[in-house]
């Protein structure tokens, strides 16, 4: 029996009920781009938290106050973190791991430019070596300097969400810009960071030198953080011992245990987030393999229907002199066309769609995954059309036509 | 297939022949002490019994020989197992017991795949109930079972629209079922049935359906097919339908009660054979296909 005439006699049968077909093809169309979809969307958020790992650079760390886990929480004890302390960590001789030191003050404030009104995610105050421990790069203009810091000038450097938002494609670079009622001339733009996770966009920002947001919003008291960068990545954990030694010595604790601050790794907090999206790109993934065993699933139940409904033509052409193999090559082709042709355009629906943001999140397509979920489709439909293909293979003419 | 052929014809033909010695020419079907019982226990129906063994009081079974070229009607009341007999006979169905001999091979042991070439090389089977190919055109209808036979696109459609020329639908190839009328369609199955050129025809009412007038046409085609040499079985209810064939059997309670030969079982059959005489007399074409 010639292979053509199966195949054409396969496709005979699946044109014989369009809507079906079509309808069958669907459940594992679905099927197929929901598995390239939500990996791609799980793996795209945890390449975003990657991403924002480097970006903020692996040797840096953030001190902030409060207890730490499992300290004393009594709020009589608690010294918050001031500029004299990032001046005792900046001591080459009690800190010697650390490489530089930036106080950092946040706010909120409105700021218009024009008749543009726009409150850009943060307003942060700090020295310039923030932009290098906190990794950012500039695109346009320049940071603010030491000297700008030295004498409060009233300067910003922007990130590039709130660029986008205030100059809409306009040169921000000298604007000026008002920041809660303070003109400040905006001197540089940052690098798109990217990575938004979903909670917060590292980009909509306004950095300005830090007396001047004190100055103009915070006050002196206080600091909210003090970003250390390490002299290199492996040294980071030196660097934090250091920390904890120099503060507990300006904030006179004797109790390591009971510490009024606070010392994190950035890169740690976010290697536990990545961590986190995978097992939320586990339980996608599963959801999805879950559609797609439905979809196969559904080739079952439509074989069976049709092996069913066309018992009596199975008869006649058994009666005809139909062998075995070309009966079960007929019906096990029709549902591996089906599963095939639903795959196919279930990968071309589930790469169409990786073009489009998710919920915030970029999806990344995992080639195994287009490859896995087709060949799985596929395999499904031979898998479980072989079934209902056996059952009418098998018939006895006589009983094949004898069906109502 | 290579068993059929004019050639035996004429061999077999000038030795001296009486009308009830059927056993000059070779039997290409031979049935022993066939029974077929549905269910089980008391409830068991014997479609196919044959006497009571004289000795034991067990069905018998039917025996029965057929032989090559001739044209058999299988008559008998309605469950008197004329269907179950034809099926078997089709190697559409297997006997509870006995054997049958198929151009002197033993189906009983053929296996499935086997089977499957006896049926579509040997036989070509016409149903009570036309039974075509839904949403298939009529010259795909006649095109499979060349297709399950192997042949060749080109040469399946030539062959299958000889087959429909023949039956006189050359006109309805491209038609489907539903756009067919009872004749046309029994037309239909007919060509299918003929186009593998198969040995022995069978045929299960093949004009319970049909008017008079579509049931000659039906008629004069297997006549026709039977005055070349091809074995024709063939159940009918009606008389006028028997008397086309050369041999009548009836059956009652799936007993063989009579046998009666109406013509020679080399030459065409009876009605064909009539008219060609007719013709003849009426100084007409001389001799006509035969
Ligand atoms: N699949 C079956 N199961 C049980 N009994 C059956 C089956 N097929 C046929 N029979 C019985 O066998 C007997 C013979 O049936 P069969 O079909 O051969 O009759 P028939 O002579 O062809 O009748 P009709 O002229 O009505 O077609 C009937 O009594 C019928 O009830
Ligand atoms: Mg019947």
């Amino acid at each position: 029996m010639i292979f053509w005439q199966i195949i054409r006699f396969a496709l005979g049968g699946l044109a014989a009920n369009k809507v079906r077909s079509a309808l069958t093809m669907l459940g594992v169309l679905i099927g197929v781009a929901s598995v390239i979809l939500l990996l791609a969307v799980g793996n795209g958020s945890s390449v975003a938290v990657k991403n924002s790992i480097t970006s903020l650079g692996t040797n840096s760390l953030t001190v902030s106050s409060g207890a730490s886990f499992g300290g004393s929480r009594s709020a009589a004890t608690t010294k918050k973190l001031t500029v004299a302390d990032a001046k005792a960590l900046a001591d080459p001789t009690a800190a010697p791991d650390i490489k530089s030191v930036a106080p950092v003050v946040s706010t909120s404030a409105t700021a218009i430019y024009g008749d543009i009104s726009y409150t850009p995610g943060s307003i942060l105050g700090t020295y310039p070596a923030y932009f290098e421990t906190a990794n950012e790069k500039i695109a346009k203009g320049d940071y603010f300097s030491a000297d700008d810091v030295l004498n409060s000038r009233k300067v910003a450097v922007i990130g590039s969400t709130t660029a986008t938002q205030l100059f809409n494609t306009d040169d921000p670079v000298g604007k000026t810009i008002s920041l809660g009622g303070t003109p400040f001339t905006v001197v540089g733009v940052l690098q798109t960071k990217g990575g938004s996770t979903g909670f917060s966009d590292p980009d909509d920002v306004v950095i300005a030198p830090l007396p001047t947001v004190q100055n103009a919003f915070t006050g002196f008291s206080s600091v909210s953080q003090i970003l250390v960068q390490a002299t290199s990545a492996d040294t980071t954990t030196q660097a934090q011992a250091e920390i904890t030694q120099v503060l507990m010595g300006t904030h006179s604790l004797t109790d390591p245990t009971k510490l009024d601050f606070r010392v994190s790794n950035q890169a740690s907090l976010l290697t536990a987030r990545e961590s986190t999206t995978q097992t939320f790109t586990v339980l996608l993934g599963a959801v999805a393999a879950i559609s797609l065993l439905v979809g196969g699933i559904g080739i079952t139940n439509i074989m069976l229907v049709t092996v069913t409904e066309r018992t009596r033509e199975i008869g006649i052409r058994k009666a005809l002199g139909a062998p075995k193999a070309v009966i079960l090559g007929q019906f096990l082709t029709e549902s591996t066309l089906l599963s095939v042709l639903g795959a196919g355009l279930g990968v071309g629906v589930g790469l169409f769609g990786a073009h489009f943001k998710v919920v915030g999140i970029v999806p990344v397509v995992i080639p195994s995954s287009v490859l896995g979920s087709f060949a799985i489709a596929v395999a499904i439909g031979l898998f479980f059309g072989s079934y209902p293909a056996n059952r009418a293979a098998s018939l006895r003419p006589i009983d094949a036509l004898r069906h109502e | 297939m290579a068993r059929r052929g004019r050639a035996r014809h004429s061999g077999t033909a000038p030795t001296p022949e009486t009308e009830t010695g059927p056993a000059t020419p070779t039997p290409v079907i031979q049935i022993r002490r066939l029974t077929k019982a549905y269910g089980h226990g008391d409830a068991t129906v014997h479609a196919l019994r044959g006497p009571d063994d004289p000795e034991t009081g067990l069905p018998a079974g039917v025996s029965l020989d057929i032989d090559e070229g001739d044209f058999v009607a299988v008559m008998g009341s309605s469950g008197s197992g004329k269907s179950t007999l034809m099926n078997i006979l089709g190697c559409l169905d297997v006997p509870t017991a006995g054997r049958y001999l198929l151009d002197g091979i033993d189906v009983g042991h053929l296996d499935e795949q086997q089977l499957s070439l006896v049926r579509n090389r040997k036989i070509g089977f016409i149903f009570q109930s036309f039974n075509l190919v839904p949403r298939t055109s009529a010259l795909a209808q006649v095109e499979l079972p060349l297709a399950y036979a192997g042949v060749r696109a080109a040469e399946r459609r030539k062959r299958a629209l000889a087959a429909l020329s023949l039956v006189g639908l050359s006109q309805r190839a491209g038609h489907k079922p539903n756009e067919l009328s009872g004749g046309q369609q029994q037309r239909v199955a007919v060509a299918r049935a003929l186009v593998t050129a198969p040995a022995m025809l069978l045929a299960d009412e093949p004009t319970g359906n049909l008017d008079s007038h579509s049931t000659e046409e039906v008629l004069q085609i297997i006549d026709g097919l039977n005055a070349t040499g091809r074995t024709v079985v063939l159940i009918t209810h009606e008389d006028e339908v028997a008397m086309h064939a050369k041999r009548v059997l009836r059956l009652v309670d799936g007993k063989v009660i009579s046998d009666v030969r109406q013509g020679p079982v080399v030459g065409p059959p009876p009605v064909l054979a009539a008219q060609l005489r007719q013709r003849a007399a009426n100084g007409e074409l001389i001799g006509g296909r035969q």
